[in-house]
C-alpha cells in the first residue's frame, strides 16, 4: 500500500514500542507508559492492541484476529484486514497455524506453543483503579507491594455476594510480583495464562500502557485460601461440536426463548467438527 | 541514695525535633522519651506546635531537623526522621497506628465495616477470609459497635461509631505506637465519653504506647500519663499529667488550667 | 531484718511554695525545710489546723505537688527513691507498687463501675481480672457499699459512698506506704470505724501510714505519733 510504512506506524514509533516491549518483557506484570499514536479506530476498539501487533510484526507472520473468541466479527475482520493491507502477510484463522494472534476478550481454547504471540487488547491497566484514583498513589502501591486492598476488594464480593464476582477481567499476581489486570477475558481463561508457552504481550491505547507475561511465567489468580479461585462450569456441551471443555456461549435462537450453547471460539468448533480440513 | 535502673530502652526517643515552614517555626527543638505502654499528651492551643510534631514523627510532615529513634520489634533501632519510604509505610502499617480527628479521613468510606478492619490484616499477607472474618466481628466487639453492622458501610454510621470503628481499624494489627490527633475533637460531648472510656480501656489492655495531641485538658488527664506543654513550638513544661495539671509551674501552663470552664 | 530499719519515709529540708503567675506573680510558701521520718508499722498523723499545707505535704509526697527543693526519700523494693529528683517513669512506679495517696475526693470517670474503680490497683498490678474484681467486691462489702451499686458508675452515689469507694480502692493492693488525706471526712460513725480497721490492719502488717484525720477520736484510734508541721519545720534532719 503505498504512502504508508510496513504496519502503518513509523520506524521511529516501533522502535519506541518496541522499547517498551522489552521492559515490559524483563518487568512481567509492570505497566510500562508509553507514547500512543493515533490509530484510523477510536480509542476503546483496541488501539492499544493494534500498536504492539504492528510493532512485532513481520513479512513472514501469519496473523489471526479474533474478537470475544470469533474471527468473524466486524472488529476482528476489519484489524484483520487493516493489517492485511498494510503489510501484506499471511492471515488466518486457524490458532495452531499463526504465529501472532491478536484478541479482543478471549484466549483459545486451542493450546498455544512456544513462538507465538498473543497480543490482548486492554481497556484499563491498572488494577487498582477502582480503589485509588491517582496514578502517583497506585504507582507507589505497585512499587511497595502494597496490595491488601486488592483482596479488600475480594472480601467485599464474598461478603455480598457469597462468593468472588468477577467473572472476568480477573486480577492475577504475575511471577510472585506484580498484580496485574489481564483484560476483560473471563475467568474461564486464566488458568491459561499460567506457564503459557507463548509470550503475552497487553496493550492499551487510551490508557497508553504496554504490560507482558513472557513465556513459561507464573501467573496466579488472587483469591482466599478458603475461597480458592474456580472457573465457570456450563451443564451443556456445545451444540455443534459437542465439546464439554470449552467457553460457551448462550445463543437466542427464536422470539419463543429458545437458545443453545456454542463455543465461543469459532476456530476450535469448527476444527472438532472437520478436523481434516 | 541509688536511682532506680534504666534497664530498657525507650520505645521512642526524640530528640531537637524541628520544623519550619520557611521563617514561620511549627515546631522548635522537641525532645522526649515515650517508653512502653505509656500514654504522653501533647497539650497545647492551636498553633502551639503541637500537631507538627505529631505529623513529623508519623510521617506526614518532612522534619527539618532532628531525631526520633524508635525501637523496633525485631530489637534494632531506627530513626523513623530519616527512613525511605518503604519502610516507613510497611511500619505505619504494622506497628504503628494514627487515630486521626475526623475518622472519615482514616476509614474507607467505600468498603464495609468487616473490609476496613480486615484490610491491614490482608495488607500483611492474611489470606483465609474465615479468619479474617472472625478477627473483625471480634474487634467490632471490642470496639462496642454491634456485630451485625460488619457488613454496613461506613456511610450508614454515626460519629462516634465512626470513631470507634477507625479505632478497630488501626489497632488490628496490634501496632505498639498509636497517634492520635484530637480524638474527640469532632464528636459531640456525650460521645466522647465513651469513646475516651473506650480508648483508656484499650490502651491499659493491649499495653499500647500512643501520643495523644488534644487542646482539651479533661481528655488530656483521662489518657495522658505524662504531659508536654506547647506555646509556641516549644515544650515550656512537662511532667505527670496529674501533677502538671494541678500544680503547673510555668505561668502559661498556670494560664491554661486556670481557663477550662466548670460546668 | 535489722533493729534499726531504713524508714519508708524520709523527708529533709523539704521546700514548696506556689508561685500565682497570673495573679501578680505573688509567691506563697507552704513548707520550710521540712523533716519529717516514717517508718514501717507507724501512722504519724499531722494535726496543724486546716490551710497549713498538710494536703500539701501529702501531695508533695505523692509526686502530685512539685516542690522547689530538699529531699523526698521513699523505700520502693530494696531500694531508695528520691520523688523530688525521680523521673515520671520511676514516679509512676512508685504508685503503681509502693505509695497511694487517698484524697478525700474521688475523680469520678463516667461509665466506669464502682468495682473497676476499686480493682484497678490490682490490675495495675498484674492480677487477673477475675481475681481483682472478687477482691474489689469484697472489700466493696465490708465498706458496707450496697451490693446493688457495685456495677454502677459512682458518679450517682452520694459522697459517703464516694468516699468509701475511694477507700476501698486505697487500701485493696495493700501498698507499703498510704497517704491518707481526710479519709473519714464525709463518712458516718460505723463506716469511720470500719476505716479506722482497714488502718490498724495495714499497720499490723507493717504499712507505714502518713495522713490527716480531721476527727479527734479517729485520730486517737489510729496515730502512733502526732507531729505538727510547725516541729516538722524545725527539726534537724
Amino acid at each position: 500500500m503505498s504512502g504508508y510504512n510496513f504496519a502503518y506506524l513509523d520506524e521511529q514509533t516501533k522502535r519506541m514500542i518496541r522499547r517498551a516491549i522489552l521492559k515490559a518483557v524483563a518487568i512481567p506484570g509492570y505497566q510500562v507508559p508509553f507514547g500512543s499514536r493515533e490509530m484510523p479506530l477510536s480509542y476503546g476498539w483496541g488501539t492499544g492492541g493494534v500498536q504492539v501487533t504492528a510493532s512485532v510484526i513481520g513479512p513472514e507472520d501469519v496473523l489471526k484476529v479474533i474478537d470475544q473468541g470469533a474471527d468473524d466479527t466486524t472488529n476482528a475482520v476489519s484489524i484483520r484486514q487493516f493489517f492485511a493491507r498494510t503489510t501484506g502477510v499471511k492471515t488466518t484463522t486457524r490458532t495452531d497455524r499463526a504465529t501472532l494472534i491478536q484478541t479482543r476478550h478471549r484466549i483459545p481454547e486451542t493450546p498455544l506453543r512456544e513462538g507465538q504471540i498473543m497480543v490482548f487488547q486492554v481497556p484499563i491497566p491498572e488494577p487498582l483503579r477502582w480503589l485509588e484514583p491517582r496514578e502517583s498513589e497506585t504507582r507507589k502501591i505497585h512499587a511497595l507491594e502494597e496490595y491488601g486492598a486488592m483482596h479488600v476488594r475480594l472480601y467485599e464480593d464474598i461478603t455480598l455476594h457469597g462468593r468472588v464476582a468477577t467473572a472476568y477481567d480477573y486480577p492475577v499476581r504475575v511471577n510472585g510480583r506484580y498484580v496485574m489486570r489481564p483484560s476483560p477475558i473471563p475467568k474461564f481463561d486464566n488458568p491459561k495464562l499460567d506457564r503459557n508457552p507463548a509470550l503475552l504481550l497487553f496493550g492499551a491505547g487510551r490508557e497508553k500502557r504496554i504490560y507482558a507475561v513472557p513465556s513459561w511465567t507464573s501467573v496466579k489468580s488472587l483469591d482466599f485460601k478458603d475461597h480458592p479461585f474456580t472457573i465457570e462450569k456450563w451443564e451443556q456441551s456445545c451444540a455443534l461440536c459437542g465439546a464439554g471443555d470449552s467457553f460457551l456461549d448462550e445463543v437466542i435462537v427464536d422470539d419463543k426463548g429458545g437458545r443453545m450453547f456454542v463455543c465461543s471460539d469459532t476456530d476450535y468448533c469448527a476444527r472438532r467438527r472437520e478436523p481434516t480440513r | 541514695m541509688t536511682p532506680m535502673p534504666m534497664t530498657q530502652v525507650p520505645l521512642l526517643a526524640v530528640r531537637g525535633l524541628t520544623k519550619r515552614y520557611g521563617e514561620r517555626v511549627g515546631c522548635l527543638d522537641v525532645g522526649f522519651d515515650l517508653w512502653s505502654g505509656e500514654v504522653l499528651g501533647l497539650v497545647g492551643e492551636s498553633g502551639s506546635g503541637k500537631t507538627s510534631v505529631l505529623q513529623c514523627l508519623a510521617g506526614r510532615l518532612e522534619a527539618t531537623a532532628g531525631c526520633a529513634d524508635f525501637f523496633q520489634r525485631d530489637g534494632t533501632i531506627v530513626d523513623i526522621l530519616r527512613l525511605p519510604e518503604a519502610p516507613r509505610r510497611r511500619l505505619a502499617r504494622t506497628d504503628w497506628a494514627m487515630v486521626q480527628q475526623n475518622p472519615r479521613d482514616g476509614l474507607r468510606m467505600g468498603v464495609t465495616a468487616g473490609a476496613n478492619v480486615g484490610e491491614r490484616l490482608m495488607a500483611v499477607g492474611e489470606r483465609h477470609y474465615g479468619r479474617i472474618r472472625r478477627e473483625a466481628l471480634d474487634w467490632l466487639g471490642q470496639v462496642e459497635i454491634p456485630q451485625d453492622r460488619i457488613d454496613d458501610l461506613p456511610g450508614t454510621f454515626s460519629g462516634g461509631m465512626l470513631q470507634r470503628l477507625q479505632i478497630a481499624r488501626c489497632l488490628v494489627t496490634r501496632p505498639r505506637l498509636v497517634f492520635m490527633d484530637e480524638p474527640t475533637g469532632a464528636l459531640d460531648v456525650s460521645v466522647q465519653a465513651r469513646l475516651l472510656d473506650l480508648l483508656r480501656g484499650l490502651v491499659a489492655d493491649l499495653g499500647l504506647s500512643a501520643i495523644v495531641v488534644t487542646h482539651d485538658l479533661a481528655v488530656a488527664r483521662l489518657l495522658a500519663h505524662r504531659l508536654l506543654v506547647m506555646k509556641d513550638g516549644e515544650v515550656i513544661e512537662s511532667g505527670l499529667t496529674d501533677q502538671v495539671l494541678d500544680d503547673p509551674q510555668h505561668p502559661y501552663t498556670q494560664l491554661l488550667v486556670s481557663s477550662v470552664l466548670q460546668p | 531484718m535489722s533493729e534499726s530499719a531504713p524508714p519508708a519515709i524520709r523527708i529533709r529540708r523539704l521546700a514548696k511554695s506556689f508561685t500565682l503567675h497570673n495573679q501578680g506573680g505573688v509567691t506563697l510558701p507552704v513548707l520550710r525545710r521540712l523533716s519529717l521520718r516514717v517508718d514501717a508499722g507507724e501512722c504519724v498523723v499531722l494535726t496543724d489546723p486546716s490551710g497549713s499545707g498538710k494536703s500539701t505535704l501529702l501531695r508533695t509526697i505523692f509526686g502530685n505537688y512539685k516542690p522547689q527543693g530538699g529531699e523526698i526519700l521513699v523505700r520502693h523494693g530494696d531500694r531508695l527513691v528520691d520523688v523530688v529528683s525521680a523521673e515520671p517513669r520511676q514516679i509512676m512506679d512508685l504508685r503503681r507498687r509502693t505509695m497511694w495517696y487517698v484524697s478525700q475526693f474521688l475523680r469520678v470517670i463516667p461509665r466506669v463501675p464502682a468495682v473497676a474503680v476499686v480493682a484497678e490497683p490490682l490490675r495495675a498490678l498484674g492480677v487477673g481480672r477475675a481475681d481483682a474484681i472478687e477482691r474489689a467486691r469484697a472489700i466493696l462489702g465490708r465498706l458496707r457499699i450496697p451490693e446493688r451499686l457495685w456495677e454502677l458508675s459512682p458518679v450517682t452515689f452520694s459522697g459517703g459512698e464516694q468516699q468509701r469507694v475511694n477507700v476501698g480502692r486505697g487500701f485493696i493492693a495493700g501498698h507499703p506506704i498510704l497517704l491518707l488525706d481526710e479519709p473519714t471526712a464525709s463518712l458516718d460513725a460505723a463506716s469511720r470505724a470500719i476505716v479506722v480497721q482497714l488502718i490498724r490492719e495495714a499497720r499490723e502488717s507493717g504499712t507505714a501510714l502518713l495522713g490527716t484525720f480531721h476527727d479527734a477520736d479517729v485520730r486517737d484510734m489510729v496515730a502512733t505519733r502526732v507531729v505538727s508541721l510547725a516541729e516538722a519545720e524545725t527539726e534537724a534532719a
